[in-house]
C-alpha cells in the first residue's frame, strides 16, 4: 500500500519532470547520429560498411551455438531471432521480478546463460556479449524506445535521474551540465550531443571496436575524473535506465557507429 | 612471503590518499571578488602559463577558445580567453582559477585549487587540486597579458 503510494508519487514527479529547467523538450531531442559527419552517417547507414554488422553476424552464430551444462542454444528456446527478439531491446533495461530490480540487455543475456544454459556468464564487454546484444538490438531497429514505462521501475528511473543531475569528480561536473545544458556546443573538438542511448551497442571509431552503453558512460565519468561505476553496478543500471526513459519514443538505431 | 609483499602493497595503497591529503593547499585570503596575493608569494611565469593553458591535462581549452592559432581543437562552452586580462584584475583572475564557484555558484568551470566539497573523485585525483599553486600563478601571469 505504502509502496504503491510512493510509486504513484514518483510517477507524478516523473510526469512533472520535463517542465524543469535544463531538461530537453520532446521536440528538441536529437540522436547522436545527427551530430555526426556525413562520412560517419554513411558508414552507419550502409549495412555493408557498418563495422558493427560484423558483430551482429558473430551474434547470429552464437545464437545457434549450444552451450553450458544444459547443452542448449538461444534458438533452442527462442527460435528465430528476427521473430522472437523483435522489439525486445526497445524495452530494456526492464524490470526483473526475481531480483525486484532493473536489468539491462547484457544482464538479461547472462541470466539466460546462467539459468537456462547453465553456463558461465559472459564478461562485461566480451566479444560474445557485445555480439549477442548487437544481434538482439538490431531486431528493434526503427522501433520506438519504451524502456521505463513499467511503473515498477519508477523508483529506479528517479534514482538514475538524481545520478545524472549530481556533480561529480575532480572537475565537479554533472551529466546534465553537458548533455542537457550544452548539447549544442563542443568540448574541444567533440560535439557534446544529448547523450541519447539510441544506438547501443555501438562501433566507436575512437575505440576501433564495439562497446556497450556502460563502457560509454564510464568514459564520461573518467572524463570528469570521477570514480567510474563498476560494470553492472546498480547505480550504472539506474543511470542507463534513466537515459533510456529520457529517450522515450526515439527510434532504436542499434548497432550504431559513433566517432 | 608472497602474502607479506601484498600486505605491504596494500598498506602503501591505503597510505596514498592520506599522503595526498597531507599535501595541504596553501592558505589564501579572498578580498572582495579576488585574491590579491600570489599563492606562492612569487610572481608566475607567463610563458609557462601559456603552455599550461594549452595542455590537455589543464582542461582549459576543452571549454575555452583563445588566441591560440596552433591549437586545432578549442571548446565553445565558455567565453574566449582573448582579452581576459583586460576584463579582470590579477586578483579576480586568481580567484576565478582557485574557485570559480565563489564568483558564480552555478558555474560549470571547475575549481582548480580546491579539494573539499567534491563527490566521488577518482582515486588517481583524490585529495589533490587540479592545478598546483605554482601552476595557478603561471596561468594568472599569462592571462594578465591577454589585453585584447
Ligand atoms: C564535460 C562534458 C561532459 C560531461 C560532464 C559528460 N559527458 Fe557524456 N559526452 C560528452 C561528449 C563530448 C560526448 C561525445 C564524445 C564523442 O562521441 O566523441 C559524450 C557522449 C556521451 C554519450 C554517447 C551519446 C551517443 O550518441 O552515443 C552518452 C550516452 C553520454 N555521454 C552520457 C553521459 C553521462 C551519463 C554522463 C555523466 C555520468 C556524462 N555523459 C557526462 C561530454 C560530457
Ligand atoms: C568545464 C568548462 C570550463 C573549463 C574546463 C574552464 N572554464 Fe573558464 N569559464 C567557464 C565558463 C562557463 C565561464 C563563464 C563565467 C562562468 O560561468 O563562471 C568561464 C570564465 C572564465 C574566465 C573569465 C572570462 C571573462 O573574461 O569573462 C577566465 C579568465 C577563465 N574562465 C579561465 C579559465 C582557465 C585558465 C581555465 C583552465 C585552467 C578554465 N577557465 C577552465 C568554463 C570553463
Amino acid at each position: 500500500m505504502m509502496r504503491r503510494a510512493a510509486i504513484a508519487i514518483l510517477a507524478l514527479l516523473g510526469a512533472a519532470l520535463p517542465g524543469l529547467a535544463g531538461e530537453i523538450g520532446e521536440s528538441a531531442r536529437r540522436s547522436g547520429y545527427e551530430f555526426m559527419s556525413a562520412d560517419t552517417k554513411a558508414m552507419q547507414d550502409d549495412n555493408t560498411a557498418n563495422p558493427a554488422m560484423l558483430s551482429v553476424l558473430d551474434g547470429e552464430t552464437l545464437w545457434r551455438t549450444k552451450a553450458g551444462a544444459a547443452g542448449k542454444s538461444c534458438s533452442d528456446c527462442h527460435g528465430a531471432v528476427d521473430v522472437s527478439m523483435k522489439g525486445v531491446a526497445a524495452r530494456y533495461p526492464a524490470f526483473n521480478a526475481a531480483s525486484g530490480a532493473p536489468v539491462d540487455l547484457g544482464q538479461r543475456v547472462n541470466l539466460c546463460r546462467r539459468q537456462h544454459q547453465e553456463a558461465e556468464p559472459f564478461a562485461p564487454e566480451s566479444r560474445e556479449l557485445l555480439a549477442l546484444t548487437a544481434l538482439i538490438a538490431r531486431q528493434s531497429r526503427g522501433m520506438p524506445i519504451t524502456a521505463g514505462d513499467d511503473p515498477r521501475l519508477a523508483p529506479s528511473v528517479a534514482h538514475g535521474r538524481a545520478l545524472f543531475m549530481q556533480r561529480q569528480g575532480q572537475l565537479n561536473l554533472a551529466c546534465t551540465n553537458c548533455h542537457d545544458d550544452n548539447w549544442d556546443k563542443h568540448l574541444a573538438g567533440s560535439a557534446i550531443t544529448q547523450a541519447q542511448p539510441t544506438g547501443y551497442p555501438i562501433y566507436r571509431l575512437e575505440w576501433q571496436g564495439m562497446g556497450s552503453l556502460q563502457r560509454r558512460l564510464r568514459g564520461c565519468m573518467t572524463g570528469v575524473r570521477a570514480q567510474a561505476y563498476d560494470f553492472d553496478a546498480p547505480d550504472m543500471i539506474a543511470l542507463e535506465l534513466y537515459l533510456t526513459s529520457r529517450a522515450h519514443g526515439m527510434a532504436v538505431e542499434a548497432p550504431a557507429v559513433r566517432p | 612471503m608472497m602474502r607479506s609483499v601484498s600486505r605491504v602493497i596494500a598498506m602503501i595503497i591505503c597510505a596514498l590518499p592520506a599522503a595526498a591529503v597531507a599535501q595541504e593547499l596553501k592558505p589564501y585570503t579572498i578580498v572582495g571578488d579576488g585574491i590579491p596575493d600570489s599563492l606562492t608569494g612569487q610572481p608566475g611565469d607567463a610563458a609557462r602559463g601559456r603552455a599550461l593553458v594549452l595542455a590537455r591535462s589543464s582542461t582549459c581549452i576543452l571549454c575555452h577558445s583563445g588566441p591560440f592559432p596552433e591549437a586545432r581543437f578549442q571548446g565553445d562552452l565558455a567565453p574566449s580567453l582573448a582579452g581576459a586580462g583586460h576584463r579582470a584584475t590579477t586578483a579576480q583572475l586568481r580567484l576565478r582559477l582557485v574557485d570559480a564557484s565563489r564568483i558564480n555558484p552555478e558555474t560549470i568551470m571547475p575549481s582548480y585549487y580546491r579539494v573539499d566539497g567534491l563527490t566521488r573523485v577518482g582515486s588517481a585525483w583524490r585529495g589533490k587540486p587540479i592545478l598546483s599553486a605554482e601552476q595557478i600563478e603561471d596561468i594568472v601571469a599569462y592571462l594578465a597579458t591577454l589585453r585584447e
